[in-house]
C-alpha cells in the first residue's frame, strides 16, 4: 500500500450507520458533479421521453404531459462507483412502473439513452415495483442541469452510474446489451451491496 | 498512437517538504526535496497523490511553479473551499512531511529558450503558476526572447508572485495586471475582464507572430482563446492548459 | 462542469504508453478533425475518462481504471502525421 499521507482525511465524514453505507464507500455531503461530456440543454418545448423497442406500440410524452403524469417523492441513499455514497437525498418524478405500465412487452431488458449518447443497461425487473423513477426535482427544486436536469433516471439500490442524467427514453431489449460504462469492463448489474462495480465482480 | 520519445517510466516517489511560503490567503508554495528529480521543463506538472490510514486516496495534478534552473521544486497550490486535496496541502502539511508524487509531466504545454519568441504569457488565477515557471526560466538564461505576462486575478490580495513579477528586469519583460471583481480606488493596472484592447496593449501584434500561453480555468482560457483568434494571431502559436473551474 | 483538456490525462496517458503523449496528433473518426491530444476536451467522469473531439464533440478516447489496471481506448483517434 501507498505511504500514509499524516492526518489525511478527505472529505469523507465518520460513518454514522455503517448498515447505510455499502461495502467499500464513504460517506459525503457534497453532490460531486462527474460528466462524460458537456452538459446539454435540450428546450423543454423539444423534450420527451421516449419508450420502444421491443414493445407493441412505442409511446413517448412531451415535456408537458410527462410532468402531469403521477409523480412521487423518493427518498434515498445514492451509490457511486468512485466510492462516495449521499444519505436522504430526496427527488420528485414519475415511477418507472407508471411509465412501463403504459406499454406492453416480453422483453427482460432495457437500454436508457441519453442526450449527448450515454446509455446505461438495466434489467426489467430492477426499474419494476417501486424501484427507478425518472426524476425532475432534486432537494425540492428544479433538477439542476449539472446534475442531469431536466430529468434523470434514478435507480437508487444500484450504483449512481446506472441513473443516466439527461435522459431521454428507454428501449427495451430481449438481451441485455452493455451501455457505455458496462462496455468498458464495468459491472452490467451493478449491486452496490455486492460490491459489483466491475465485470466479474 | 505515437508520441514522443521520452524513456523513462512514471513511478511514484515520496517527496519531503521542505519549505512553506504564504503566498496569498489562499495559496500557499511547497518546497519540496524529491529524491533523483531528474529536472523538469517549464510548464510541465506533477500528480500528487495522498492515502488515508483506512487506504483511501485522492490525486490531483499541480503544475510546477519553480523554474528548471531553481534550487528544488516548487509548487504553488490554491486552497479550494470544496476541495478535497488542496486543503490539506494548504492548510496541514508541516515541515518533514512527505507526500506521495509522480512527474515531470506534459510536453505540450512547455517554453523553453530554444522554441523562441516573442513569448506572450496570459494567466487567469492561479494558471499564472505554470507560466511563473516559464518566466524564471527566462530570467535564468539569457534572456534574449521578449517576453510579455498579462495576469488576471479577482483582486489583489488573490494575485500570486507580485512582487517579484514587479521587479525591474532591464525592460524584456513586460506585466500587465488585470483585476476583475474589486481594486484599490489608486489602482494603476487595468480593471475588469481581459479585453481585446488589453490584448493589444499587453501582448505584441499578430503581424510578430508570438509565441502564446493561456493557462486558467476554462471559461478564461477559451474567452482568450477566442479573442486571440478573432484578432488575427495563428491558432497554431496559441497554446492552452486548462485548469479546474475556480473563478478569475 | 467544463471541460478540461488533454494536459489533464498527460500523467495516465505517459503511465499507458510509455512516452509523453499530449503532443501527439490523431484525426476524429467521426468527423475527421485533427488535433494533438492536449487539444482535446477531456471530462472526468465517475466511472472513467471521456475525452472528446474539440470540432465535433464526439468520444475519441476513453480511459478507465479498472481493478487498478489502466485501460485506454483510443481506437477513434486515428494516428495522424504530427
Amino acid at each position: 500500500m501507498s505511504p500514509i499521507s499524516r492526518g489525511f482525511m478527505g472529505r469523507r465524514r465518520a460513518v454514522a450507520d455503517p448498515s447505510r453505507v455499502p461495502p467499500g464507500q464513504y460517506l459525503t455531503a457534497d453532490f460531486p458533479v462527474l460528466s462524460a461530456g458537456p452538459t446539454p440543454h435540450t428546450p423543454l418545448d423539444e423534450w420527451s421521453f421516449l419508450i420502444d423497442g421491443e414493445v407493441t406500440e412505442p409511446l413517448s410524452w412531451p415535456w408537458g404531459e410527462f410532468v402531469g403524469l403521477p409523480t412521487e417523492t423518493v427518498t434515498g441513499d445514492i451509490h457511486c462507483v468512485t466510492k462516495w455514497s449521499k444519505l436522504d437525498t430526496t427527488w420528485k418524478g414519475v415511477s418507472l412502473d407508471t411509465l412501463l405500465g403504459a406499454v406492453e412487452t416480453e422483453a427482460e431488458y432495457l437500454t436508457v439513452w441519453s442526450d449527448g449518447g450515454y446509455t446505461t443497461n438495466l434489467a426489467l425487473e430492477d426499474v419494476s415495483d417501486g424501484k427507478a423513477w425518472v426524476v425532475y426535482e432534486y432537494g425540492g427544486k428544479p433538477l439542476d442541469p449539472e446534475h442531469g436536469g431536466p430529468a434523470r433516471l434514478l435507480v437508487p439500490h444500484l450504483y449512481f452510474w446506472k441513473s443516466a442524467k439527461w435522459v431521454r427514453g428507454l428501449t427495451l431489449t430481449a438481451d441485455d446489451q452493455p451501455g457505455f460504462w458496462e462496455g468498458y469492463g464495468y459491472h452490467n448489474h451493478g449491486d452496490p451491496w455486492l460490491e459489483q462495480r466491475y465485470q466479474g465482480d | 498512437m505515437a508520441g514522443a520519445a521520452l524513456p523513462r517510466r512514471l513511478t511514484w516517489q515520496l517527496a519531503s517538504v521542505l519549505e512553506l511560503v504564504d503566498e496569498t490567503p489562499r495559496c500557499k508554495s511547497i518546497g519540496l526535496e524529491v529524491p533523483g528529480w531528474p529536472g523538469h521543463r517549464a510548464g510541465q506538472h506533477v500528480d500528487v497523490r495522498l492515502t488515508a490510514e483506512d487506504g483511501y486516496q485522492a490525486q490531483r495534478s499541480y503544475s510546477i511553479a519553480s523554474g528548471p534552473e531553481d534550487d528544488h521544486l516548487v509548487l504553488t497550490v490554491e486552497r479550494l473551499d470544496d476541495g478535497e486535496v488542496s486543503p490539506y496541502l494548504t492548510d496541514e502539511l508541516i515541515l518533514g512531511d512527505q507526500i506521495e508524487l509522480r512527474g515531470p509531466i506534459g510536453g505540450y504545454f512547455i517554453w523553453e529558450e530554444s522554441l523562441g519568441g516573442p513569448l506572450a504569457l496570459v494567466a487567469g488565477g492561479s494558471g499564472v503558476v505554470p507560466l511563473r515557471a516559464m518566466v524564471r526560466h527566462w530570467a535564468a538564461g539569457a534572456r534574449t526572447t521578449e517576453v510579455s505576462l498579462l495576469y488576471s486575478s479577482r483582486t489583489l490580495g488573490d494575485m500570486i508572485y507580485r512582487d517579484e513579477l514587479s521587479r525591474p528586469d532591464g525592460g524584456k519583460l513586460s506585466v500587465h495586471l488585470a483585476l476583475t471583481r474589486a481594486w484599490p480606488p489608486d489602482w494603476g493596472g487595468h480593471r475588469g475582464r481581459i479585453d481585446q484592447q488589453l490584448l493589444t496593449e499587453a501582448i505584441p501584434q499578430p503581424a510578430d507572430s508570438p509565441l502564446i500561453y493561456v493557462c486558467g480555468p476554462t471559461s478564461f482560457v477559451e474567452n482568450v482563446a477566442q479573442a486571440l483568434v478573432e484578432m488575427g494571431y495563428e491558432p497554431g502559436r496559441i497554446k492552452t492548459e486548462r485548469f479546474g473551474a475556480t473563478g478569475t | 462542469m467544463d471541460a478540461l483538456d488533454g494536459n489533464a490525462i498527460a500523467g495516465p496517458l505517459l503511465e499507458h504508453f510509455g512516452s509523453e503523449m499530449t503532443t501527439a496528433r490523431g484525426a476524429c473518426a467521426h468527423c475527421g478533425a485533427t488535433a494533438q491530444i492536449a487539444e482535446l476536451r477531456v471530462y472526468m467522469s465517475a466511472p472513467g475518462t471521456v475525452v472528446r473531439c474539440p470540432a465535433c464533440g464526439s468520444v475519441v478516447i476513453v480511459l478507465v481504471r479498472i481493478r487498478d489496471a489502466l485501460q485506454v481506448d483510443d481506437t477513434r483517434f486515428k494516428p495522424a502525421p504530427g
